[in-house]
């Protein structure tokens, strides 16, 4: 590992960040200066951030500084799980049961809840959304979905 | 006189029921957002921005005003009482705070800030009322080349600003920049940059960027830790200040309020950056420099009007020019767009009631949080008891049903959520999100009037920068910029640990 991991990293990041959006405007017209097409701002950008990674790749290689803390997978496949499940699920299943699917799984992200917490925290804040979104906020979203109804 | 008939339509419009509910909601939201360790303003207004949608324009924007400078008011009880900052604005608060709480002072410093608070609120609602409306009309004569040149240099100065190193906050702006391109091109609808998402079309929402990185991406980096904080909170004994704490806060006070409001015009400028400034400065101009961290008033006197100031003035660049100074005025543009109000010069003549009530009852809402914050501290103490564990899961699915309600799209929240991973690894890499926002949102503005600018300059670069007012305004962008990256060339700039 370089000697400066987290400055190397971004870098590295945004270089291959850089490439990707060059390789993705490469095929639109770049126009003149005058008439700027679609493709010569972000070129300008490309070109930019690339630059800007390679500083942070050569201070990260030359540079001394601690790693960063590791990272957290159960936390976050969890959290974001629990955010990708109200997606997943909000139409076929329905309003209700979504917000029930993404409480359950976040709560599982931390060590402080059991199952009964879990289903506890869970059914509170089934009523609670159902409350405040549907009674209170009138948002038009059906309470169970297709698949159960 | 037209300043005071300016104050009365904004009184009278303030004052109407429904705006006055609104205002109480806003700012006891940011109360309780500010007193609450692990939740801040941007996630609370991304997550209520599709919500605003019911609202007429004029409530909408009183109540996120209302979460955002309402947050700097609650940020500081939680500083105080628990040495812990409830707002990354009220961390240097924290220091000397809770060394008065712990000398039986907590009362003390707790009406000092709020104190301060309301005598700085109070200043920079003057402040946006005096400056705002000559303000728009240099702006007025502004053309396509001013603009650009004056959002580069805001971004310039946030990057010079963030905490941390200055590439990296560059390099996210940078990025936010090209996010923000994503989608159809305006002058010849060609999509670009969608990588054949047809979603991706329409661009990148940003009230799901923002709830990804500061609220999901946020809650997974405080769930690192989850040892229980064994939580001291300091017994409120007395909260007047006597006479001579009095005599000793004034001038802290007014520094403190001056510093802000001048700091919150500034791009990149805000709550955050002004109390850090502010107690430095205080420090250095301290009889005694060797109080401060034990218990000194002033240190606590001055960022916390200081936050309060910053907060509120940094509604002058988003109001007037249509350019935001920082995500969270980047959120109140987005709150107007979907209100069909495009921010700018003109808001002041075409959208007046909204322009002066929203600034009247800036002052109304400071009344409101000096009324809520003293008498009812007690509540806001029990509030500190309330464990992360049982908020984050609300977080969490208000966050998801926020921003499905914004389009009712899925894809949406899949957005949040590949946000929120990148914004927790970028976290972990000491890149901030903050910049990323603020270009996120300028990257359209900055092309637009980039290409109309060189429109009009038939393609010559050269008569685009001569003009007076974009030479000027680039030349010390270009300044700023290379006096940040050449000591770091030299890799002898030792960063300043901000946050």
């Amino acid at each position: 590992m370089p000697s400066n991991p987290k400055d190397f990293l971004s870098g590295v990041f945004f270089v291959g960040v850089a490439g990707v959006f060059a390789f993705s405007v490469s095929g639109l017209p770049i126009g003149s200066s005058t008439r700027m097409g679609p493709g010569y701002f972000p070129l300008i950008l490309t070109g930019a951030l690339a630059l800007l990674g390679v500083v942070l790749i050569v201070r990260g290689l030359r540079t001394r500084d601690t790693a960063p803390t590791p990272v957290h997978w159960r936390a976050l496949l969890l959290i974001v799980g629990a955010a990708v499940v109200f997606g997943v699920v909000v139409r076929p299943l329905g309003f209700l049961p979504a917000v029930g699917l993404t409480v359950l799984l976040a709560t599982l992200a931390s060590m402080r809840y059991g199952p009964a917490t879990s289903i506890t925290v869970t059914a509170v804040l089934v009523v609670f959304c159902w409350l405040v979104f549907s009674l209170g906020l009138g948002l038009p979203w059906p309470l169970l979905g297709h698949w159960l109804s | 006189m037209e300043f005071i008939d300016n104050l009365a339509l904004g009184l009278s419009t303030a004052v109407s029921p429904e705006n006055l509910l609104y205002c109480f909601i806003g700012v006891l939201l940011g109360t309780l957002i500010g007193v609450l360790p692990g939740l801040g303003p941007i996630p609370t207004i991304a997550m209520l921005l599709p919500l605003t949608y019911a609202l007429s324009p004029v409530a909408a924007i009183i109540m996120l005003a209302g979460i955002y400078y309402g947050a700097q008011y609650g940020g500081s009880t939680t500083a105080i009482l628990i040495n812990l900052p409830g707002e990354s604005s009220s961390v240097v608060t924290a220091i000397d705070g809770h060394q008065m709480a712990r000398q039986g002072r907590a009362g003390v410093a707790l009406c000092t800030a709020a104190l301060g608070s309301f005598f700085a609120g109070t200043v920079a609602t003057l402040i946006i009322a005096v400056f705002s409306p000559p303000l728009a009309s240099i702006a007025l004569t502004f053309g396509p080349s001013e603009y650009f040149a004056l959002m580069a240099l805001g971004l310039v100065f946030s990057a010079s600003l963030a905490a941390g190193s200055v590439v990296k906050a560059l390099a996210m702006i940078v990025l936010g920049l090209l996010l923000g391109l994503v989608g159809e091109d305006l002058y010849t609808g060609l999509p670009r940059m969608n990588f054949g998402v047809p979603e991706l079309i329409d661009g990148l929402d940003f009230a799901a960027i923002a709830m990804g990185m500061f609220g999901i991406g946020e809650i997974v980096r405080n769930l690192e830790d989850e040892s229980q904080r064994k939580l001291i909170v300091e017994k409120i004994v007395r909260l007047m200040p006597d006479r001579e704490d009095f005599r000793r806060m004034i001038a802290p006070i007014v520094r403190g309020t001056a510093l802000g409001s001048a700091l919150g015009i500034l791009p990149g400028g805000g709550a955050t950056l002004s109390s850090f400034a502010a107690y430095s400065i205080e420090k250095r101009v301290a009889k005694d420099p060797g109080q401060f961290g034990h218990g000194a008033i002033e240190a606590v006197a001055s960022p916390e009007s200081a936050n309060n100031a910053g907060a509120q003035t940094s509604f002058i660049p988003m109001l007037t020019l249509g350019i935001p100074s920082n995500p969270v005025m980047a959120l109140m543009i987005g709150a107007l767009m979907i209100q069909g109000i495009t921010p700018g010069p003109n808001i002041i003549s075409e959208q007046s009631t909204l322009f002066w009530g929203v600034i009247v009852s800036m002052w109304i809402g400071n009344l409101m949080l000096v009324i809520l914050n003293l008498p009812l501290i007690g509540l806001w103490v029990r509030l500190l008891n309330v464990p992360y564990h049982l908020l984050f899961p609300v977080i969490v699915v208000v966050c998801a049903i926020g921003v499905f309600s914004l389009r009712n799209s899925e894809f949406d929240v899949y957005t949040m959520a590949f946000f929120g991973v990148i914004g927790y690894f970028l976290a972990k890499l000491d890149c901030e999100p903050a910049p990323f926002l603020l270009g996120f949102i300028l990257g359209p503005m900055l092309e637009e009037n980039l290409r109309r600018a060189m429109l009009l300059a038939h393609g010559d670069a050269v008569a685009m920068v001569t003009r007076p007012v974009t030479g000027i305004l680039l030349l010390v962008a270009i300044g700023l910029l290379v006096l940040q990256i050449l000591p770091m060339i030299r890799e002898a700039r030792r960063e300043i640990p901000l946050e």
